[in-house]
């Protein structure tokens, strides 16, 4: 029989082929993030002290705004040739698929935050005042908590006809405990004022719980009609 | 070949809003036969199959499958070929071919070649799918759902836009699988090339089955 680990990995080196031929996620998600530093980098003229205040929360809307757009790639090309009709049919585990998709977008939006974060360092002249080394945890933890939940309501949304439209509106909203989390944390490590711990632990019990939730629901959206 | 039914449906009905795409199909289907099941556009054959196939839930009515009523438990046993081809366009068949065969626990790549070769393709073809002719993305359709060895076959027009020569060829090859004890139901519009195959000609119409012959009839189409 399958063993999900082995499904998992099979389908995560399937889509890192698929994306690797076709650069569909990593391109616009790029070229969008790039949009977001440059067009605020000449609205803003920030000093120093200001960029570390206002950078957390540039930085994790931009993120997810590109993030958006990868999410929605995933399943899209599992809708092409009705391919997902392919899974539903096999004896696989759907939450073999679902872990595959969400370590897939994590590789991706990691990828488009080791690119970007260089940028956003020079435009806006950030040094981080506090313990920089707190930035990975929120980094991890902030990218899982946004893919974690994007890649379930991009299932959910693949099957209405405004799929664009309709997973912003449900993903959005309820990230907005994981996003205040990931600024203030990002915030606090780069003014060094507070310390970022609380938000570090509320971000790592947002993951937990809404991983567990996802995993959890998945099975229903996908064999749902 | 048994008389028992691999399949039993009863009083299936599916609703798609207020439109009844099935209305209360009862039928069996016996263990190692050809079915083909024929219809004009909007009869129900592909929501038939869909529903046998797990993929669509009844709205109403019962199914059993190898004797069991919940699908899930018996899906490994099921190939199921649709109209579109269910393959990744960017990779190569042989590609394909390995990730669904990895859902289903087939570990060796001998069971993709040899599932390749028996639908007439080539395994080292290394041509992205995308690239593939309709009749070539057809048949190595059809070679994926026939990875898993099922013992029942869930046909989606096989043999739409498939030259003739191949259309034939694949014919054969459903006759051969269902020599082989396999149970095929096939949702086509070109019947007459499941002549000699077929051991049953369902006709639906309007949700419902309203005929089954041994023998082929092409007045019945009408």
């Amino acid at each position: 029989m399958n063993s999900p680990p082995g499904v998992t990995r099979a389908t995560l080196v399937k889509d890192l082929r698929l994306e690797w031929r076709s650069k569909d996620a990593i391109n616009s998600m790029l070229f969008f993030a790039l949009l977001v530093v440059v067009i605020f980098s000449f609205s803003f003229d920030p000093t120093a002290e200001e960029s570390r205040r206002i950078a957390g929360g540039l930085v994790w809307v931009a993120f997810l705004f590109a993030a958006v757009v990868a999410l929605n790639q995933t399943w899209a090309r599992e809708l092409r040739n009705q391919v997902l009709d392919a899974y539903r049919v096999s004896p696989a585990r759907a939450n073999s698929l679902f872990l595959a998709k969400v370590t897939g977008n994590f590789i991706f939006v990691s990828v488009l935050e080791a690119l970007m974060t260089p940028l956003f360092v020079v435009f806006y002249n950030l040094r981080a005042i506090g313990p920089a080394y707190q930035l990975l945890f929120v980094a991890v933890l902030g990218t899982w908590a946004l893919v974690v939940n994007g890649t379930f309501f991009a299932a959910m949304s693949i099957r209405t006809r405004s799929r664009e439209i309709m997973l912003p509106l449900l993903l959005f909203p309820i990230t907005i405990p994981a996003l205040l989390a990931m600024v203030e944390a990002t915030s606090s490590i780069l003014t060094g004022e507070f310390s970022a711990r609380f938000w570090i632990v509320l971000l790592a019990v947002y993951d937990v719980v809404f991983t567990t939730g996802c995993l959890l629901f998945f099975e229903i959206v996908l064999h749902g009609e | 070949m048994t008389d028992s039914p691999i399949i039993a449906v009863n009083g299936l009905v599916k609703q798609f809003g207020r439109f009844a795409a099935l209305r209360g199909v009862t039928a069996s289907f016996e263990a190692g036969r050809l079915y083909a099941i024929l219809g004009d556009n909007g009869a129900g054959k592909t929501t038939l199959l869909r529903v046998l196939a797990g993929l669509t839930p009844a709205t109403r009515g019962s199914i059993a499958v190898l004797g069991a009523t919940n699908l899930r438990e018996v899906c490994a046993h099921l190939g199921y070929m649709a109209h579109p081809s269910l393959l990744y366009d960017e990779m190569s068949g042989m590609e394909n071919l390995r990730y669904f065969a990895r859902l289903y626990g087939i570990q060796d790549d001998a069971r993709c070649q040899a599932v390749i070769r028996s639908v007439n393709l080539d395994p080292s073809l290394a041509l992205p799918v995308g690239q593939y002719s309709q009749g070539m993305r057809q048949r190595m359709s059809l070679a994926r759902a026939l990875l898993n060895d099922p013992r029942i076959l869930l046909l989606d027009e096989p043999f739409s836009n498939v030259d003739v020569r191949s259309a034939r060829e694949m014919a054969g090859l459903l006759g051969q699988l269902r020599d082989s004890g396999k149970t095929i139901l096939v949702v086509t519009h070109q019947a007459a090339l499941l002549r000699e195959v077929a051991d049953e000609f369902v006709w639906m119409e309007a949700g419902q089955i309203v005929s089954r012959t041994r023998e082929f009839q092409p007045e019945e189409a009408k």
